[in-house]
């Protein structure tokens, strides 16, 4: 794989202003993110991590610090990145295909080429048959793949992807989770996610960064090198014989900030 | 639609079909109960009155009040007194609807601007309307137009504050997943207050057609022209009260019209609530 620094994040830090005081919330974090790869990143519930995304997004100017995407720093939001939350959000008013149209919509890029690229995009990922349903017909599962497709309608360079399975069910969560590693990989997607589940971190990326307590600052940065053969998909990867070594280091890290 | 039928007589088990056929006969007998009381009540009226149990010069009785009508339509009267009303309801509630919706977005749009004329928005809702009545038909005239106003200004403080506390409930993470595509505020407005907000637009409606009308009705009582708040007023002043219950009898029906009207647009645009 190349590797050729897509996001560079440079030593940002964020204060949160309230009346009833400060909160500080990043405390100078630097890390890179290479093109194509997926980086998770776990840490303590409130430590910051949605904070994080929310900066490379451009939604959120840090206090200190700068991002830069293709060697150019963010500033406002970005067309080239996807912002994928907890929730789907999808519009329970418009029919699956109007909702995954409405990125192209606002940025008024409804032409027939995009309409017809995301026509094959819901059928290759299984929601063909759905495309005139209503958000509240379909499962937790497909509603978030629809939310991922949503995000990949406006064809985004980076992903971000914000505890983008924990509104869902042990078992839909792992199915989610390897359709959409299967996803990003596929469509050639560098990605940043943020998860509370270690396993998921571990069997879906490449790398996974572990903060600290708030204020966030790196405690750890991991390169995972799982061997699994055949098909490398994120549950057959968690049979790994290296899983339960990165597992339980990363465990440790974050149980020692727990205490 | 179509399916439902079909199968609901195809392959539904004995037990179901039972059930299903109980829920309607339940449903059967609420109507016949409520049309059942209607001509019980009304046979009962005229009875009391031809039989001098009652007064009939304080409570009318159904047979005359029906003659009533028949002879105001004969000379084409009652319909314009309908007409009257029903057209300055319809304006005050569109006009209403259309301006508190409005103020609503620019509420939405400007927090500073919320924040300066939230006490005032609390004052006038407490305040009861009518009591302006006086001063609307002295500014904008003691016709029509007062009249509309008057029904206008009944409605508009509550269509303000409901819609914009409506726009304010909408997911702020939804506007957020916007944002993230570039959307700009009118955008937002566009793409997801308003149509979030919908349901509750038409609840307010629904509170709205009456409160029009009791705009209507007290506008009409103080111009005392035309309509039929002015056909009840002067059946009260002149002790004729086939009159006054003539003009609520048609009142009555006109407002459950106008309701029936948005229950059937809220059915027919709101498919995606199921
Ligand atoms: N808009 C905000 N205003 C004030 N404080 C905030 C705001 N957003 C987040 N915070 C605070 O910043 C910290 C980090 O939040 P967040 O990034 O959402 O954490 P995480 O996603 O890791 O759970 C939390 O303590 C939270 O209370
Ligand atoms: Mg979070």
């Amino acid at each position: 794989m190349l590797t050729e620094k897509f996001v560079e994040i440079k030593n940002i830090s964020m204060n949160y202003h309230t009346l009833d005081g400060e909160t500080e919330a990043l405390d100078h974090l630097s890390f890179d993110v290479n093109k194509g790869e997926i980086m998770a990143i776990v840490g303590p519930s409130g430590c910051g991590k949605s904070t994080i995304l929310s900066i490379i997004s451009g939604l959120l100017k840090p206090t200190s610090g700068e991002v830069l995407i293709h060697r150019k720093v963010v500033e406002g939001t970005n067309k080239s990145v996807g912002y994928m939350f907890q929730s789907d959000h999808l519009f329970r008013w418009r029919s699956i295909l109007e909702n995954v149209l409405i990125g192209l919509e606002i940025q008024k890029k409804l032409n027939e080429e995009n309409i017809h690229r995301v026509h094959k995009l819901l059928d290759t990922y299984g929601l063909k048959e759905f495309k005139n349903h209503y958000p509240n017909q379909l499962s937790g599962g497909m509603r978030q793949r629809v939310a991922l497709i949503r995000t990949l309608a406006i064809e985004p360079e980076l992903l971000l992807l914000d505890e983008p399975f924990s509104a869902l069910d042990y078992q839909s969560r792992l199915a989610v989770s390897d359709d959409i590693a299967e996803i990003i990989r596929k469509e050639k997607k560098t990605a940043i996610m943020v998860t509370h589940d270690i396993a998921e971190a571990i069997s879906m990326s490449n790398r996974v960064i572990v903060l600290s307590n708030r204020p966030a600052t790196i405690k750890n940065i991991h390169d995972i090198q799982l061997t699994c053969e055949g098909e490398a998909n994120p549950i057959k990867c968690r049979e790994a014989p290296e899983f339960r070594h990165y597992f339980n280091r990363i465990w440790k890290e974050l149980d020692v900030y727990v205490q | 639609m179509f399916n439902k039928k079909t199968t609901a007589t195809v392959d539904y088990s004995k037990g179901h079909v039972a059930y299903l056929k109980a829920v309607k006969k339940h449903k059967l007998m609420v109507k016949l109960c409520q049309v059942g009381f209607l001509i019980l009540f009304i046979l009962l009226w005229e009875i009391a009155a031809t039989n001098k149990w009652i007064d009939a010069f304080f409570t009318s009785k159904p047979s005359s009040i029906v003659r009533l009508i028949v002879n105001l339509s004969r000379d084409g009267s009652i319909f314009k007194h309908t007409a009257i009303s029903v057209f300055e309801a319809l304006m005050g509630f569109a006009i209403g609807t259309v301006l508190g919706t409005f103020l609503a977005i620019l509420l939405w749009w400007s927090d500073f601007f919320a924040k300066v004329f939230d006490p005032y928005l609390v004052v006038l809702n407490a305040l009861p309307k009518i009591a302006l009545g006086p001063i609307i038909i002295i500014w904008a005239g003691a016709g029509m137009s007062g009249i509309i106003v008057t029904a206008l200004t009944i409605s508009l403080v509550v269509t303000i504050l409901s819609t914009y506390s409506g726009f304010k409930e909408v997911d702020e993470e939804k506007i957020k997943m916007l944002k993230t595509f570039g959307a700009s505020k009118l955008q937002i407005l566009q793409k997801v207050i308003f149509p979030a907000s919908i349901p509750t637009m038409i609840n307010t409606m629904k509170i709205n057609i009456g409160m029009t009308w009791v705009g209507v009705i007290v506008g009409e009582f103080l111009v005392s022209k035309a309509g039929l708040g002015y056909l009840i007023v002067y059946g009260g002043q002149v002790f004729r009260l086939d009159i006054v219950m003539a003009g609520v009898i048609i009142l009555a029906i006109a407002t459950a019209l106008m309701y029936q009207l948005i229950v059937f647009l809220e059915n027919r645009f709101l498919k995606w609530r199921q």
